[in-house]
């Protein structure tokens, strides 16, 4: 172990030598806390939306004009007609349709219930369902207008019942249901995963092709202390890089962790050291940096979007389950998302972070074990 | 006494077989060279012996211990410098020293002494603080053959140590290799070339992964009817079957 204090020395030389790693280090955060939450938003905007009011009503009227206040809907136009309109959603003009039937005015009012119907344009599957769900709102919220009018109402008239019924639905944790504060946490997950995981990967490749590895080899240094100098400077680099995406985080969004600060630290170097375990179990199957990207491309490409991180893990085909649940990033997911957006206490993710600890030493004495100082 | 003792040592690689069957002996404090035609099985061989090839069969001790179970053990006693230049290009000339002394146990102390002397004997201290990359290469091999001897190995293996270096370089690196052997390091050499088999005590020359010739040089050349070493490795590699 006396050799350990040479090796993670030099380790440290040349990683602060390498312009690559240092900008990698240093930029990369940066860059992917500020650039990509804005690319990768599923937040839906500027719908457009075609009627078809065949009311001509005052509460038609008064619907209509609720829908083009709000954010989301601009008034594509109006037409007479729904195949004029469809014609719309034909040419990818319009994401959807609302058309209002001659009786809605009269319905309304006299019998204090009436219907309006929405087409939408779903060959973008998420954009066509959350226009849907936006408007459907828009038209749930006038509808309870109507009533609180009508309650007012009520008090003068204690004879007349009450319109239509509503449906409330109210986003908790994300309120505003910005994508983006969904996202956050997720690529703090990405970035930790390719700084820590392939780094120490490339890095004890580069030695193989150098031949320098096999000038440690030759020497009585133990294989423990080999691995573990390689390791140590890429955990302290993974919780440099994790304070810098929450300096970005809190400067760019305004996001702080809802939950202790600390927890993020922890859950974060139990994370930190399960991914660099399997960046070396890796290179120990690479001869060469060719083979080692290959290897990695096909582990990230499955751990990426196997986690629950673009798509809830419950959605997922059985099968697609399973493997979602023997992928440690399912769990750091999850308690990141946790800890940022539900402010959960110890006792919430302690089984995760025991889950990504189980992990992280199997994939660890898998790296000793696999690393061979005698071919 | 002897420093390595091989016998029916063997390395397949599925079903070539580098390593054919060898016997031999070296003795403390001499100058083996061992001789061959690329792909012969030399480093193949000086792997097994260094401990960083596990052999297929055979039997052999360097150092005293056994090549089989207790390779750690030879590691302790071995020194290394491969063909391919082995030293850290993105380090110092002084902080590859430093490296390589800590991983066979010095401390601070003795590492600053040792460091300071060991660039003064090779008139070298303008460079301790060059990035190892921008050496010449006959500089680097020579700094690579100190750093393989600065913990005073029993014996040192060097795998085509003068590869690519010119004419007055190699008489360089030559007179440190004598030094070496002088001061009591066994010395293991390969080479490619055969002036500098004559530098040798004995020569073992390989072909085809045996050992078809052992003996000092100057038994050698009269055995042959040879002038010279080149004489003797061209009228023996002739025989050479393997395609490389």
């Amino acid at each position: 172990m006396k050799t350990l204090k040479f090796l993670i020395e030099k380790e440290f030389k040349q990683i602060l030598r390498s312009k690559m790693v240092m900008g990698l280090i240093l930029l990369f955060p940066v860059m992917t806390m500020w650039i990509f939450p804005w690319a990768i938003d599923y937040e839906v905007k500027d719908i457009r939306v075609n009627v078809v009011d065949q009311s001509q009503g005052t509460y038609s009227q008064r619907l209509i004009q609720k829908i083009d206040a709000s954010k989301y809907f601009r008034i594509n136009a109006t037409l007479p007609d729904y195949t004029t309109a469809y014609r719309g959603i034909e040419t990818a003009d319009c994401d959807i349709i609302l058309q209002i039937p001659p009786a809605f005015d009269r319905d309304l009012i006299k019998t204090r219930s009436s219907s309006v119907m929405l087409s939408a344009n779903a060959v973008d599957g998420t954009r066509g369902m959350l226009a849907n769900n936006y408007l459907m709102q828009v038209v749930n919220d006038f509808s309870s207008e109507l009533r609180a009018g009508q309650v007012a109402a009520l008090a003068l008239f204690p004879q007349a019942s009450l319109p239509v019924i509503h449906i409330q639905s109210r986003y908790k944790f994300n309120e505003r249901l910005e994508y983006k504060y969904y996202m956050i946490p997720a690529f703090m997950v990405i970035l930790l995963t390719l700084i820590c995981g392939i780094l120490p990967a490339i890095n004890i490749v580069g030695e193989k092709e150098q031949g320098t590895i096999q000038q440690i080899n030759v020497t009585p240094v133990q294989k423990f202390s080999f691995i573990l100098a390689k390791l140590i400077p890429y955990w302290i680099i993974g919780i440099i890089v994790e304070t810098i995406a929450i300096i970005c985080t809190w400067s760019i969004y305004g996001m702080v962790p809802q939950g202790n600060i600390l927890l993020v630290y922890l859950v974060s170097f139990v994370y930190i050291v399960s991914i660099s375990g399997l960046g070396i179990v890796v290179s120990n199957y690479s001869e060469t940096t060719q083979q080692a990207s290959f290897l990695i491309m096909f582990f990230i490409l499955i751990i990426y979007l196997l986690s629950g991180m673009f798509t809830p893990v419950s959605s997922m085909p059985y099968w697609a389950q399973i493997i979602a649940y023997c992928n440690p990033l399912t769990y750091f997911v999850q308690v990141l998302r946790l800890l940022y957006l539900n402010g959960s206490r110890f006792a919430d993710i302690a089984q995760s972070t025991g889950i990504i600890l189980i992990f992280g030493i199997i994939l660890n004495l898998w790296a000793v074990i696999s690393y061979k100082k005698r071919t | 006494m002897n420093v390595i003792e091989v016998s029916e040592l063997t390395k397949k690689f599925g079903s070539f077989t580098a390593v054919d069957h060898i016997s031999f002996d070296v003795k403390e404090g001499e100058i083996f060279g061992f001789l061959g035609a690329n792909g012969a099985g030399k480093t193949t061989a000086i792997q097994m012996l260094c401990g960083i090839s596990n052999p297929t069969s055979g039997k052999g001790t360097v150092a005293g211990y056994d090549i089989f179970k207790e390779n750690e053990q030879i590691k302790h006693n071995i020194g290394y410098m491969s063909q391919k230049f082995s030293l850290y290009e993105d380090l110092k000339v002084w902080e590859n020293i430093r490296l390589f002394a800590g991983i066979y146990g010095m401390n601070d102390k003795e590492i600053k002494e040792n460091t300071r002397r060991l660039l003064k004997q090779l008139d070298f201290e303008s460079e301790r603080d060059t990035m190892v990359a921008s050496l010449p290469l006959g500089w680097k091999q020579k700094l690579a053959f100190s750093i393989a001897i600065f913990h005073t190995p029993k014996i040192v293996f060097l795998d085509e140590p003068t590869g690519g270096v010119d004419p007055a370089a190699r008489r360089q690196f030559w007179e440190m290799i004598l030094d070496a052997a002088y001061k009591g390091i066994t010395v293991f050499v390969t080479t490619h070339y055969m002036d500098e088999a004559e530098y040798c005590d004995r020569v073992s020359i390989m072909v085809d992964g045996r050992i078809d010739a052992l003996d000092t040089p100057h038994n050698l050349k009269q055995q042959s009817q040879a002038q010279n070493m080149d004489e003797v490795f061209r009228k023996l590699a002739r025989k050479a079957k393997r395609i490389n």
